[in-house]
């Protein structure tokens, strides 16, 4: 959603631009500690509130799950479980879904517009809307199934770890939201040692002999990590994959990344054409003109700055104390 | 709260119960994750259903709504069974060795002087044995069959595991896991904390529900303690200041009591007002009342109030009815007998019980005046809605006037929050459009009708035109004026003992030490004073420094009374002086005085061995197992049904049901009988949703966008119900269509043999708004009233539930 931190960059999506990687950032991580966690929505109003999205008021359809599921306008999202544990007692797994920020993003290998996915030495995976093609790789290359294209202006959109407020060494709005301390940010390596003590806690006092933390080494590991009671079984928070990889589809796609590349953007060109052949003139509803009003509001305002001057390092963020 | 919302994560087991603190109090409920993360504290959660704050609890029991005096009563029975309370504690601190005089007694259900003709009790036996001198006479040796804790440990004896499994529906092995993790905490180093809502005052017996659990904490020696304490969780930002400043009919400023008509003389009103000491050597804090009486007076009426017109004694209302609350206004608009009525900050329709008797008691006024920053339903009940507000607006002569106040954000003032502490806040933006602050409102109305009396005389002007009302612009009063009366100033100087000026007149006062009965001092709220001196604004103070690591910091905002923050901070202490637990510490003697880090609730220079009791606003110096007459339905909690319930009182089904309850006779009429209302109902929030506001904000409504009720998966099978199916769920007044919400954190209970089901009822959707439009809980829900504060039974009702088609109008899913 931020605009193009090119010192930053690390990665480009269908690029092999080389990049300057003159700032080598700390890695940070956002953790995400399930057994803290009351599913207040306190995270998902404030990530509603700072990029500034208002999606339809909904319906009931079971759940406390609202909106019922991710969308262009809904970057995160509580997602609840009502799970039986062996000795019958039932618990109520409340987990915050939203983008992971792999070491390894999909996302970013399967797209094939340059430019449009690009990953910052801090880790975030951010995606660059004005040069995304709107073809919809990203979706199917998340082993996580988080990104969701937009029907108002066709592209593809994500949590961005709040990467605007980050660069300018804030934490992200969901953590500073955040009522009981579930939601963490800092650096890579103290939100791992802090969810290192809390499972420890877990497992010698709380009685959950598998508690663990999340931080899949089929992605690379992530920079959204959970603490969970039952690591040995995340499918059952909202099946949370037990070991994502990303897809043998991605993978071939990146083997024969040159001369497929080419030919892929091409294809897309032509797709996004065929697209706009077909879906053109565009039936708006009521709602996407509101969510469109918003974004040309928001960017005018400044929301999305324009290329902000001078992104001091994430560093900002002091490593040897986690944000709240 | 007896303590803080910090304090909490001083506890070593905090105890939810009558509340859901993540649910209602998500901000709040980080102070329970400290204690568990910091404190290695035990988190345990007694509710009807498995709720959010269960979702992070190490022990989850289930009960059944309206039967908490039955479960905490087991507890009592097993503390005292297993010993485990704190002796020194309790023998020296409460009342245990008291003596009860001979008439007291409880037999089938009644306790002593029950009236039958009057449906209420003289409550002459429910007192102490005295001596010659008038002193309560006590038996240290407990030996004495009369003493207070031999006759509790009589009536609690009927409330075995078995018995509390077969009344509350528990398990008795969940039962007895909560006794085991209450009574860890009899340890003077170890400390519960407890944390209700309105799940506990929501009921005919809500008052004798919170003080099981006060007797429960002083036999474990946890009130006065860091970590200790019942903390009532106020349900809105500023209940509690609503209730410290008297807004109920029967109060006034500071929990000072309103005349009642059988007083009609000041004298009559002092006399039963002396408090003196009911054990030798006593403070008695409250034998200062005339002073603080006094100097609410000269607020009120200014230099009008003198020593010769008994500061104006004659110009208060005298009630002529216990209380003059909500139920009760509407039953005298249905009765025609109140035919106006201004609603402040108030969404009546939606609030009440039986909504259909409050839209029909709004049909009867003449005018109604709805003072708020929202469009509620209650300034719109005269509009038809078809079936979630079926009004005919052809029928319905009130004339409906909307004042649009501005919100909390838009002005200067104070809220009070459940710690006790009064935090000033700084406008942050004008209101829009028309909208004024509530007290621009009511200066206007209230010129209006002065001069109205000045005109035309009235049957008695003189508390209107005697009131003061010397404000800079008469016509806008500022809350920092009225912040500045609540503490009070100096009317003459006030001199010490040797003559020396401590106060020049005109000035603010110190705190309450300083009120006078000669009428040289002026304080509106007692028990504010101190919040705003010659110092400046106190509320206004954001330091967060807390020396000791406490949770105390007492520089940040102001507290009442006199910026304590822990109440009965002295029984923190042993007898000696000496806290019981050093490595909590809030106060000690220091060998000169009392000290520590928080504000001594003692005398400062009293020596711990001199006989005095820690709780100096009582007249014994101890705190009250046995309540004496303070409660109306009896000295000892004791477990009565819901007045709808789905069993006969299983300990005396003749006296089934509280007797000192209110019930208005046409209300009666309308209770659902078990045959056919069967399911039990319970109503309540969600973290999503503020009661009936926040549905007029887009985020709020997208989080949680359309009525529901939440039924068992044991339910939806015996009934056919789907997951989010419509249903119709009715009580004997009225019934509702929505969906259902089958979960698995609502469970069938075993209650006196059988299987009962329960279905939970959040209250927060109505007519208009952002969010999809609803009934609203109160649509089904029994109008009956708490024994002592007429609050209403929302907790605890019966319903019936059917599968039904989706209504014609229902947007498509």
């Amino acid at each position: 959603m931020t605009d193009l931190q090119s010192l930053n960059v690390i990665r480009i999506s269908a690029s092999d631009a080389n990049p300057p990687q003159l700032r080598q950032n700390v890695e940070v991580a956002k953790l995400i500690d399930v057994t803290r966690c009351i599913g207040c929505k306190a995270c998902q109003s404030a990530c509603m509130e700072w990029n500034d999205y208002r999606p339809p008021v909904g319906y009931f359809n079971g759940t406390y799950t609202n909106p019922h599921d991710l969308s262009h306008d809904q970057f995160t999202l509580m997602r609840f479980d009502e799970w039986v544990n062996d000795e019958g007692d039932l618990e109520w797994l409340i987990r915050k879904d939203g983008c992971m920020h792999c070491t390894d993003p999909g996302c970013l290998k399967a797209c094939p517009a340059p430019g449009a996915i690009v990953q910052y030495s801090n880790g975030i995976v951010d995606f660059i809307e004005e040069n995304c093609i709107g073809c919809g790789y990203c979706v199917k290359g998340c082993p996580f199934n988080i990104p969701r294209y937009s029907p108002v202006d066709k592209r593809a959109y994500k949590c961005t770890l709040c990467s605007d407020r980050v660069s300018y060494g804030l934490e992200p709005a969901c953590i500073k939201a955040c009522p009981t301390g579930a939601l963490l940010f800092g650096s890579k390596a103290d939100m791992t040692d802090v969810a290192n003590g809390r499972v420890e806690e877990l497992r010698g006092q709380r009685g959950f002999p598998n508690a663990g933390l999340y931080d899949p080494p089929g992605v690379g590991g992530t920079h959204v990590m959970y603490v969970l009671h039952h690591a040995d079984k995340p499918e059952i928070y909202s099946n949370l994959p037990k070991d994502p990889h990303i897809s043998w589809l991605v993978q071939v796609w990146k083997g024969a990344y040159k001369p497929l590349a080419v030919a892929a953007m091409g294809l897309a060109i032509v797709g996004s054409f065929i697209h706009a052949v077909i879906y053109g003139p565009n039936e708006v509803d009521p709602h996407d003109v509101e969510a469109g009003r918003r974004m040309v509001d928001r960017r005018s305002r400044g929301v999305i700055p324009p290329r902000p001057p001078e992104p001091p390092p994430v560093s900002h963020v002091k490593p040897e104390e986690p944000v709240k | 709260m007896t303590n803080t919302w910090g304090d909490i994560r001083n506890a070593d087991v905090v105890l939810v119960m009558g509340g859901n603190t993540a649910e209602a109090h998500p901000v709040g409920f980080k102070w329970v994750i400290e204690a568990k993360i910091h404190n290695n504290a035990k988190l345990v959660v007694v509710d009807p259903r498995f709720n959010r704050t269960a979702s992070v609890a190490d022990f989850y029991a289930p009960i059944r709504p309206g039967t908490d005096i039955a479960f905490l009563s087991g507890v009592i029975r097993y503390l005292l069974s297993n010993n485990t309370i704190q002796h020194e504690y309790v023998k020296a601190f409460t009342n245990a060795s008291f003596l009860v005089d001979e008439k007291f007694g409880f037999q089938d259900g009644l306790f002593s002087g029950w009236m039958e003709d009057r449906g209420d009790y003289d409550r002459s036996s429910w007192v102490y044995q005295r001596d010659d001198q008038g002193f309560a006479k006590v038996d240290e040796t407990l030996q004495n069959p009369r003493c207070v804790i031999n006759l509790m440990r009589q009536h609690v004896d009927r409330y075995t595991p078995e018995m509390v499994a077969r009344i509350c529906g528990t398990p008795a092995d969940k039962f007895l896991k909560v006794c085991e993790l209450i009574a860890s905490t009899a340890s003077p180093t170890r400390a519960m904390t407890s944390a209700y809502a309105l799940g506990w005052t929501q009921h005919s017996v809500g008052s004798q529900n919170i003080r099981t659990m006060a007797m429960i904490q002083l036999l474990l020696g946890n009130i006065g303690a860091a970590g200790g304490g019942v903390q009532a969780l106020r349900g809105h930002s500023n209940i509690q200041g609503l209730t410290d400043i008297g807004l109920l009919s029967n109060q006034m400023p500071g929990y000072l009591v309103l005349p009642k008509d059988i007083e009609p003389a000041f004298d009559d009103y002092m006399k039963s007002r002396q408090f003196k000491p009911l054990r030798p050597n006593q403070v008695s804090y409250l034998s200062n009342y005339k002073k603080f009486f006094v100097s609410f007076q000269k607020a009120y009426f200014g230099a009008a109030a003198k020593a010769e017109n008994n500061w104006a004694y004659d110009w208060l209302p005298k009630l002529d009815v216990p209380l003059y609350d909500a139920l009760k206004a509407f039953e005298m608009m249905n009765d025609g007998q109140m035919n106006g009525y201004i609603c402040q900050g108030f969404n009546a329709i939606q609030a009440i019980p039986n909504k259909k008797k409050v839209r029909d008691g709004l049909s009867r006024l003449k005018y109604l005046v709805v003072m708020d920053p929202l469009h509620t339903e209650t300034a719109h009940f005269w509009e038809n809605h078809g079936d979630l507000n079926p009004a005919d607006p052809a029928k319905i002569q009130t004339e409906v006037f909307l004042l649009p106040t501005n919100c909390f954000a838009e002005e200067n003032g104070t809220l009070v929050n459940s710690s006790r502490w009064l935090q000033w806040h700084w406008k942050a933006q004008e209101p829009p459009a028309e909208a004024q602050p509530d007290i621009w409102i009511m200066a206007q109305l209230f010129q209006k009708i002065r001069q109205l009396y000045q005109k035309e005389g009235g049957a008695f002007p003189d508390p209107i035109l005697n009131l003061d009302w010397s404000y800079l612009d008469p016509m806008d009063p500022q809350p920092e004026e009225l912040s500045k009366e609540m503490n009070g100033r100096a009317l003459d100087d006030l001199k010490d003992a040797n003559g020396n000026i401590i106060l020049k007149a005109g000035q603010q006062l110190d705190g309450f030490a300083q009120l006078r009965d000669d009428g040289s001092t002026m304080s509106a709220c007692w028990i504010y004073s101190g919040s705003w001196t010659e110092k400046g604004n106190q509320m206004g103070r954001r330091d967060p420094a807390d020396p000791g690591d406490r949770g105390i910091s007492p520089n940040w905002a102001w507290s009442w009374p006199a910026n304590r923050r822990i109440m009965y901070n002295r029984a923190g202490c042993d007898p000696q002086g000496k806290p019981w637990n050093p490595e909590r510490a809030l106060i000690w003697w220091d060998g000169k005085q009392w000290t520590g880090l928080d504000v001594p609730d003692f005398p400062p220079t009293i020596k711990p061995d001199s006989g005095v009791g820690p709780f100096i606003m009582l007249p014994e110096g101890v705190s009250r197992l046995f309540s004496v007459d303070q409660m109306r339905e009896g000295p000892f909690p004791e477990h009565y049904e819901p007045f709808e319930s789905p069993v006969r009182n299983v300990l005396h089904p003749n006296v089934s049901n509280n007797p000192v309850a209110r019930v208005f006779p046409d209300d009666r009429k309308e209770f659902g009988k078990a045959d056919k209302f069967p399911i039990v109902a319970t109503t309540y929030r969600l973290t999503e949703q503020f009661h009936y506001w926040t549905k007029h904000a887009h985020i709020n409504a997208v989080l949680q966008p359309e009525e529901f009720i939440e039924i068992s998966e044991e339910l939806a099978k015996e009934k056919g119900i789907g997951q989010a199916d419509w249903i119709r769920v009715w009580s004997d007044r009225n019934s509702v269509v929505c969906k259902a919400y089958v979960t698995k954190r609502l469970k069938p209970m075993k209650v006196d043999g059988r299987m009962v089901h329960v279905i939970g009822f959040p209250i927060h959707w109505g007519f208009t708004g952002l969010a999809r439009k609803g009934y609203g809980a109160n649509t089904l829900t029994p109008v009956v009233g708490d024994g002592n504060t007429e609050t209403p039974e929302y907790k605890a009702f019966l319903v019936n539930v059917e599968k039904t088609s989706p209504p014609a109008n229902a947007p498509v899913a």
